[in-house]
């Protein structure tokens, strides 16, 4: 029973996470919503856990060895994104995503 | 003996990352080429030992058998790519001295020791990536590689190249997460995560399924393969020429791995024939879609960016062609084949064109298509290095490209498939549109001499030359030993029909690019009816082009390519529902 609702709080909060990723424009929020997907995703290992502790264990411990690995990948990569993010702002003065000045579509205007 | 080679492989570079960070500025130059030649002999040394063994190399980490422990395999292709990846690094070693060297008496910087660094990371991930026999290990690879190769984007710290690494890396981690949560719901669903294990257990269960989807998915989101590639044209064409040539030659191969491994090794009778033509429909968009916005640009490595575009999409097509409908799975054989060439023909290629491009970049001051002629009077091995590349490319024998298309058109034949006969037939003319119209614009005569903004040195372009030459001759190496591929298949290389048909396709090409190509050559000598004739087909074909370009634009924005992508997901997991 736990596990499910387990299961469905990281479905929700991957959900979140996924919906800002895809809506807000500003890289930090862009960063923090990847971490709640990470979020969601960790607590789903929670629940794959709890589901492989048939054997008397009181859980699996393969997941959870996973998960933290996992979080470390996700913590550096958190790191390496603010990093890359204030060196922007510190640059350009600006931490925008979109390249309005860097237009690299070409010019449409040219005419054979 | 064999396995601990597979352990040293991954640990020297690693070792040599960490000596290199440890020693510090002038030092790190001379650990990394340093341990170049020592991995380029493993690579042989796995290479060998597998073809005297006659099987995959494994080594059990700890001596713990899977599930409870960790496999290292090393099978045909992962000593294929190996091998490849430890070539292109070491020319690119050599090209990158002159870029990144800290000469005696001049300050210690940090985009030197950065790339030096970064460059043996990529190598070692790499390595990982194509030995790791559990998924869990080829994520941690995955997002190595990925940490590597964002910030060679932007060693030259400029805004635009930031924002670019940054584009890169966010859209990069939304694929890994997506390939995290694959593999939370397929240890979830059979209690391990070793390839060999689970390929015995896997069965079409709906989680599974979904499982595969974002794996798939999410290893396409890191590949860049249309309409995935937000990130692609901004970081390949912004990044230093040699750091360039190592995002690519090389590092959009890891993932393209990793989904070759989950798809063929993990679950061949999982995908069933919609996801196949899925995945090939994707590749077939991007020839198409990256040939035409590659033609349109104003500047080279761009174009060349573009070009990689195109290019991951014929590595693609192999999927829809392995897929066997007798045995209702994939088939390791003469499609798989064609496809790991075809990675492997690219990677050399694609460097060697990258290194021509930094090349012509630094003798110019710039690299816009409109401002190349005469270069070919000042760079002229660069030049060559270029047109060979694309000649390679373009799958004129002996190419390893060549060889490719042939074991693709054999397996499309062979599974009754004539589309993508088609696709693969109208690859040769669209990539020698784009190298001829690179050639037209550098071969248009000038009167006032260049004069270089700095010397180029004759080694730089050597190491270019080298690589086109080797993915010139790929064709001749023996693949048999390596890669799943019938006798019959790899017939005599050259043939005059084989000739001819890469003359004609260059013809078309030629077509193309005049078609469709940004036109800033004067013509002088051409009579004044085909000119105006040719205009109106210009005009007619601009329009069209014109959509595309903005087609471009759009799904390069974040929101509709993060849309995409769930798109993606969803088609899988729909076409694998319903061959269940």
């Amino acid at each position: 029973m736990s596990a499910t609702v387990f299961g469905l709080c990281g479905a929700v909060v991957a959900g979140f996470g996924l919906y800002g990723l895809i809506t807000e424009p500003h890289p930090l929020r862009k960063i923090l919503s990847f971490n709640l997907l990470g979020a969601g995703v960790f607590l789903f290992f929670g629940v794959v856990a709890r589901r492989g502790a048939a054997a008397g264990f009181g859980g699996d411990p393969v997941p959870q060895a996973l998960v933290i690995t996992g979080m470390v990948v996700a913590f550096a990569a958190t790191a390496l994104a603010a990093a890359l993010l204030l060196r922007l702002f510190s640059v350009a003065g600006t931490a925008t995503l979109s390249d309005a000045n860097t237009n690299s579509t070409g010019d449409d205007s040219t005419d054979p | 003996m064999g396995g601990s080679l597979l352990v040293l492989s991954i640990v020297v570079p690693i070792v040599g990352l960490l000596l290199a960070f440890a020693a510090g500025g002038r030092q790190a130059e001379r650990i990394a080429l340093a341990t170049m030649p020592i991995g380029l002999a493993m690579a042989a040394a796995i290479a060998v030992t597998i073809r005297q063994a006659g099987g995959p190399l494994v080594y059990l980490l700890g001596a713990w058998a899977p599930p409870l422990g960790v496999a290292l395999r090393a099978d045909g292709p992962s000593a294929v790519m190996m091998a490849i990846t430890a070539v292109v690094v070491c020319a690119i070693g050599i090209f990158a001295r002159a870029d990144f060297a800290t000469p005696a008496g001049a300050a210690e910087a940090r985009a030197p020791l950065a790339f030096w660094i970064l460059l043996l990371a990529v190598w070692g991930a790499l390595n990982t990536v194509f030995l790791g026999g559990d998924l869990f290990t080829l994520y941690v690879a995955l997002e190595l590689l990925t940490f590597a190769a964002v910030p060679l984007v932007s060693l030259d710290g400029r805004a635009e190249t930031l924002r670019a690494a940054l584009r890169y890396l966010l859209f990069a981690l939304l694929g890994s997460v997506l390939y995290l949560a694959g593999t939370a719901l397929l240890y979830g669903s059979w209690g391990t995560l070793d390839i060999v294990l689970l390929s015995r257990l896997v069965r079409a269960e709906p989680a599974t399924i979904v499982a595969v989807a974002l794996m798939t998915v999410g290893l396409l989101a890191k590949t860049a393969l249309f309409p995935l590639h937000i990130w692609l044209p901004p970081a390949h064409a912004g990044a230093p020429a040699a750091g360039s040539a190592v995002l690519s030659a090389l590092v959009v191969k890891g993932s393209f791995f990793i989904a070759v491994r989950l798809w063929f090794d993990v679950m061949p009778a999982l995908p069933g024939p919609t996801a196949a033509q899925v995945i090939g429909a994707l590749g077939a968009a991007a020839i198409l879609f990256g040939s035409i916005v590659a033609l349109r640009q104003e500047r080279l490595k761009l174009l060349i960016a573009y070009s990689t575009l195109a290019q991951i999409g014929t590595l693609f097509l192999m999927f829809p062609l392995a897929y066997d409908a007798a045995a209702t799975q994939l088939e390791s054989g003469g499609a798989l084949t064609g496809g790991m060439l075809q990675a492997v023909s690219h990677a050399t290629a694609k460097a060697a064109m990258f290194m021509a491009a930094g090349l012509i970049y630094e003798a110019l001051g710039h690299d816009r298509m409109a401002g190349l002629a005469g270069i070919a009077r000042v760079l002229p091995i660069a030049l060559v290095a270029f047109t060979l590349a694309g000649v390679a490319l373009i799958g004129v024998p002996p190419s390893g490209a060549y060889v490719a298309k042939s074991l693709l058109l054999r397996a499309a034949d062979g599974t009754a498939q004539w589309w993508w006969a088609v696709v693969i037939q109208a690859g040769g003319p669209l990539t020698s549109s784009y190298v001829l119209l690179v050639l037209a614009h550098a071969l248009v005569p000038t009167r006032k001499p260049i004069t270089p903004c700095a010397p180029v040195p004759r080694i730089r372009e050597a190491a270019a030359l080298s690589l086109a030459l080797i993915s010139l001759l790929l064709g001749l190496f023996p693949w048999r030993a390596y890669l799943p591929v019938s006798p019959e298949a790899l017939s005599s290389p050259i043939t005059l029909d084989a000739l001819l048909s890469s003359l004609w396709s260059i013809l078309v090409g030629g077509l193309i690019a005049i078609l469709m190509g940004r036109c800033d050559i004067p013509l002088a000598g051409v009579p004044g009816g085909v000119i105006s004739l040719a205009d109106r087909a210009r005009r007619a074909v601009f329009v069209v082009t014109s959509r595309v370009m903005r087609v471009d634009g759009a799904l390069r924005q974040w929101p509709i390519a993060v849309l995409a992508l769930l798109t993606v997901a969803i088609c899988f997991g729909a076409a694998m529902l319903a061959a269940r």
